[in-house]
């Protein structure tokens, strides 16, 4: 075997990816049988994670990946980029959705009756087909075509919530997630108008020559509303808590985990790396909006949290919040700032995704998840609360949790560029934090059970799921390092700004 | 041994034992047995292998992991932390004893959660004592906060679980939202969070900045008790008596002083604060605190609650040394947390032998009860004694150092009549309890005698009846007025600290 082989498979692996997912979603509908379709996802999901793997070591090595599509060069051709930001983020969506996927036989057949099982599986490939491919996309044009991929089967997946109410909702966030692609349609249609390309890396040269900044401002903005709506940045992200409750568990878990810090992920794109710092912060000023928003989502998302009494809807609510402090990270653009913001992207996915699976065990057992529901189950079902307790703390951000890693960085970046104030508001927003977990501890260890309610502890097929989850919590807490050093790398490159230097393929 | 295997082992000891205990949930007995001796094992640790070697003027340190990069787990022990270190893993051992005694004479439930949860905070303080930086020292600190919390909730009805959220909802508030600013601060400004001889924050930093990033450590650290921020302390005695005492001598309050001193001596640094005056606003707040909270406690008619405004005002104190920043303050301090702590213990240790052999609470109920338990009231007597600070006992040492350190700061005759007050105070809260003990001839006596079937005067029969319950008493009573004689232990150690 030649090393020009394993080259060649390597250049490959950003088309395989993409396409590895989107191939067997229709062969999925076809199998029809439940634990068939699961098997055939669980490896292409695992599949996934291995390229994901293979392309990140690539990308810390060698540097950028680049795969042209049908081999046409950029700007004209479609281009799939790599680099270390979005190398992290596929990881991250890969590992998250291999541990929730392997969760599914255990906790699918409470909520989703078996016939529609295969469903699920090919919209959550779907999904994931749209979530990656947003990740990899090379030009603006196919971010969209992705995100519309993944919001269509995010409907379907929501919809197939066990109460009638899941079609409300996924209607909801249908109507909602549409206008949020139209937005985000618009301001690409803008940024083209403006330079004549599509293409990432050549927008990010050639935008900066752009005169006028009231255009570039408006398409700035229906870019930033469109990600946001996905992203779920208050008060354009209230499909969420709706989408969030009524969803079968294991969606959410997986949305939790994914889809917002997708759109994240394209949120942070188009600011550093198309209209850069000095453009969009130092020009248009664009961080005098971005961070009350942040600032209002961290806390509107924590106290209305406090108040709800179904566990879904409250771990759903505290996704507002975190959504907050990611933006924050954005809004401080600097380098503690930013790394605080994409480390907490995966710490987040971590802790939610855990969390969810845990409300699936909940569900699983109980068939509910509201507050009283739960009462005494910490001697019932020792293990599985155990780990909302550990999550719970690292959504608080208690030292040795991954939660407080990005909380460090976040409160250094505030200080760094001079907002005090900011940081304590930061470190005030986790005190609410403290207040909606304690309420489910409480009830869990301090209340008894109602009588004669006798259940047993999660099966192990979910037990295991729960655990690498929360555990890694806990692991990338104590080896905080690891996570931040990447996150860092990331954050340098954001702050390195859009390309300089001539545009591809020529003036327009 | 290694120092630093025995920072390792001193530290990881008490977590050693929580999980002993935990195995050994079934069998009673060798639970107790295994506290015991693991506590019995940590105090040899750190009183024999550590204490010799900082004595010499070493200073043992061992570093964990990075967490971040420039935030590292790492512990290394130097005086005020061997201080703290002893009186902690010394405690353990007495209050372990006082427990055996108090959880199965009262039949308590879940004692086997009580003496995990009891381990883990003393890791807490062990960690806190060895911390080598701000962040270790804030990990532990919250550990015992959150560690601490099942054994305020202990009994699990409503008032506890109402006094366990204004426990952690103060304990942990104040930590998330100012000490770990101060925290992120202070690693900021300096590049590091290192306890250094001196202060890192020196040219670091305007006055403005300094003042305020004292006053984040101050009120951050809650533990301290520093009015408005002392609530959860009264609120707090509505768990198990040997848990007051954890919290008022061994882990808690003292961990929280501990902090500020620490701050102030190795981030701030004495001269810093000195040339700034950065920290004379915080005399004036521990001056009103320690006042006020006297003030407070001669109205309770609970003993706990008394005792726990008690240790409210004299907490302040040792904030008050903090706030002085001269060398003999800082002495003065440091020695006041063993003292204090020697002397609150016995007088909880009191309350809960009262509570447990008579069945008594307020304090107004308790008169004649000296001669029912003598040994209970003597004890009660010198522990008294110490804490208001009459020599030669235990607290008479470190007040006069802290009036030493008011002295050098300056002439203040405001602040020198503060304390003449507040030990006039003091003596108006704790003596009351033992006259009446003693000389107080009351209805009472004869309902005693309904309830307990049995001659009152049998003075034996205190001790002989309840080991347990009389004996640590007795035993931290005697260690009050040898403290008193180990003073020169104290100034041996803390010699560093001067010029």
């Amino acid at each position: 075997m030649s090393a020009s082989w394993v080259a060649h498979l390597e250049s490959q692996l950003p088309a395989i990816q993409v396409v590895a997912p989107m191939l067997t979603a229709p062969v999925c509908v076809l199998l029809r049988r439940s634990r068939a379709a699961w098997m055939l996802a669980m490896t292409v999901t695992l599949g996934s994670l291995l390229t994901s793997l293979l392309m990140l070591r690539h990308v810390l090595l060698h540097g950028a990946l680049s795969y042209q599509m049908g081999g046409w060069a950029p700007p004209w051709g479609i281009e799939l980029r790599i680099e270390v930001l979005n190398a992290f983020v596929l990881v991250i969506v890969s590992g998250i959705s291999s541990v929730v996927l392997s969760a599914a036989p255990g906790s699918l057949p409470k909520e989703v009756p078996e016939e529609r099982h295969y469903l699920f599986y090919a919209a959550f490939l779907l999904c994931m087909t749209g979530l990656l491919g947003m990740t990899s996309a090379g030009d603006v044009f196919n971010v969209f075509v992705f995100l519309e991929i993944s919001s269509l089967s995010s409907y379907t997946l929501v919809a197939l919530g066990p109460s009638r109410r899941a079609l409300v909702a996924a209607f909801r966030y249908l109507i909602v997630g549409t206008m949020g692609g139209t937005f985000l349609l618009l301001g690409i249609g803008m940024l083209y108008m403006m330079t004549g390309t599509l293409n990432i890396v050549d927008l990010g040269i050639r935008l900066v020559e752009v005169q006028g900044d009231r255009t570039l401002l408006v398409a700035l903005a229906c870019v930033v509303v469109g990600t946001s709506i996905k992203l779920a940045l208050f008060p354009l992200g209230l499909w969420l808590p709706n989408a969030y409750t009524f969803a079968p568990a294991e969606v959410s878990a997986f949305l939790a985990a994914t889809a917002t810090k997708v759109s994240y992920y394209v949120l942070a794109r188009f600011l550093f790396l198309i209209f850069g710092v000095s453009l969009a912060f130092d020009r248009l000023h664009f961080d005098h909006v971005l961070l009350p928003m942040a600032l209002v989502a961290m806390f509107v998302g924590s106290l209305v949290a406090i108040f709800q009494t179904d566990l879904k809807r409250l771990l759903a609510y505290s996704s507002l919040a975190q959504v907050g402090y990611m933006v924050l990270g954005l809004a401080l653009a600097n380098r503690s700032g930013l790394t605080g913001g994409i480390v907490h992207l995966f710490n987040h996915a971590l802790m939610k995704s855990g969390l969810f699976l845990v409300l699936a065990a909940v569900v699983l057992r109980l068939g509910a998840t509201r507050l009283q529901d739960v009462r005494g189950l910490g001697r019932q079902m020792p293990w599985t609360m155990a780990a909302f307790v550990v999550g719970g703390l690292s959504l608080i951000g208690v030292p040795l949790t991954a939660g407080f890693v990005s909380k460090w960085y976040l409160v250094q970046g505030a200080l760094e560029s001079g907002r005090p104030l900011v940081a304590a508001l930061i470190l005030g927003s986790s005190l609410l934090a403290v207040v909606y977990v304690w309420r489910v501890v409480e009830e869990i260890y301090f209340q008894p059970a109602p009588e004669g309610r006798q259940v047993a502890e999660a099966p192990l097929g979910l037990l295991v799921p729960i655990w690498l989850l929360i555990g890694g919590t806990v692991v990338f807490g104590i080896f905080g390092s690891a996570t931040a050093d990447v996150a860092r790398q990331a954050a340098d490159l954001l702050l390195q700004g859009p390309p300089v230097g001539p545009a591809l393929g020529g003036s327009p | 041994m290694t120092p630093g295997m025995a920072i390792l082992w001193a530290v990881l000891g008490p977590l050693g034992a929580a999980v002993l205990v935990r195995l050994l949930d079934r069998w009673p007995n060798l639970r107790e047995a295994a506290s015991l001796l693991v506590g019995g094992g940590v105090f040899a640790v750190v009183a024999g292998v550590l204490t010799p070697r900082v004595m010499a003027g070493e200073r043992p340190r061992l570093e964990i992991l990075d967490i971040l990069p420039g935030v590292t787990l790492a512990f290394e022990v130097e005086p005020l932390g061997m201080i703290f270190g002893l009186v902690a893993s010394g405690l353990w051992v007495v209050t372990t004893l006082f427990a055996i005694g108090y959880m199965r004479g009262h039949n308590e439930i879940h004692q086997t959660r009580f003496y995990v949860c009891f381990a883990l905070a003393i890791f807490g303080a062990l960690g806190v004592a060895f911390a080598a930086n701000v962040f270790t020292l804030f990990v532990f600190y919250e550990l015992i906060t959150l560690s601490t919390y099942p054994l305020v909730t202990h009994h699990g009805t409503a008032k506890a679980k109402a006094a366990g959220r204004t426990y952690l909802g103060v304990l942990m508030g104040t930590s998330i939202a100012f000490l770990l600013l101060a925290l992120v601060w202070t690693h900021q400004l300096a590049g590091g969070t290192d306890f250094v001889i001196g202060g890192i924050l020196t040219g670091k930093a305007s006055d403005d900045m300094l003042m305020l990033l004292l006053a984040l450590y101050a009120f951050g650290t809650a533990k301290a008790a520093l009015m408005p921020f002392h609530r959860w302390l009264p609120a707090a005695m509505v768990a198990p008596t040997p848990v007051s005492a954890l919290l008022h001598a061994v882990a808690v309050v003292k961990a929280g002083v501990f902090t500020i001193l620490k701050v102030v001596v190795y981030i701030f640094g004495l001269d810093l604060l000195q040339e700034t005056g950065a920290s004379q606003w915080l005399t004036w707040v521990a001056a009103t605190t320690l006042l006020l909270a006297s003030v407070v406690a001669i109205q309770q008619d609970n003993l706990k609650r008394r005792l726990a405004y008690s240790t409210i005002s004299q907490l302040a104190y040792i904030v008050l040394c903090a706030a002085l920043a001269t060398p003999y303050a800082i002495v003065g301090g440091a020695s006041h947390i063993a003292m204090h702590a020697m002397g609150k213990i016995t007088l909880f240790f009191c309350a809960g032998a009262i509570f447990v052999e008579a069945h008594k609470t307020e304090i107004s109920n308790m008169r004649g009860l000296g001669r029912r338990m003598p040994f209970t009231m003597m004890a009660f007597l010198v522990g008294s004694a110490s804490v208001i600070g009459i020599p030669p006992f235990g607290g008479g040492v470190s007040k006069v150092m802290l009036m030493m350190g008011t002295a050098e700061a300056g002439p203040n005759y405001v602040m020198l009549g503060v304390y003449a007050l507040s030990s006039l105070l003091a003596i108006g809260y704790l003596m009351p309890v033992v006259f009446n003990g003693f000389y107080g001839i009351t209805v009472v006596e004869e309902e005693n005698r309904v309830e307990k079937n049995q001659p009152l005067r049998d003075v034996v029969n205190d001790l002989r009846r309840a080991p347990f319950l009389v004996g640590p008493p007795v035993l931290t009573a005697l260690g009050c007025i040898a403290l008193a004689v180990g003073q020169l232990f104290f100034f041996d150690l803390l010699s560093v600290f001067f010029p």
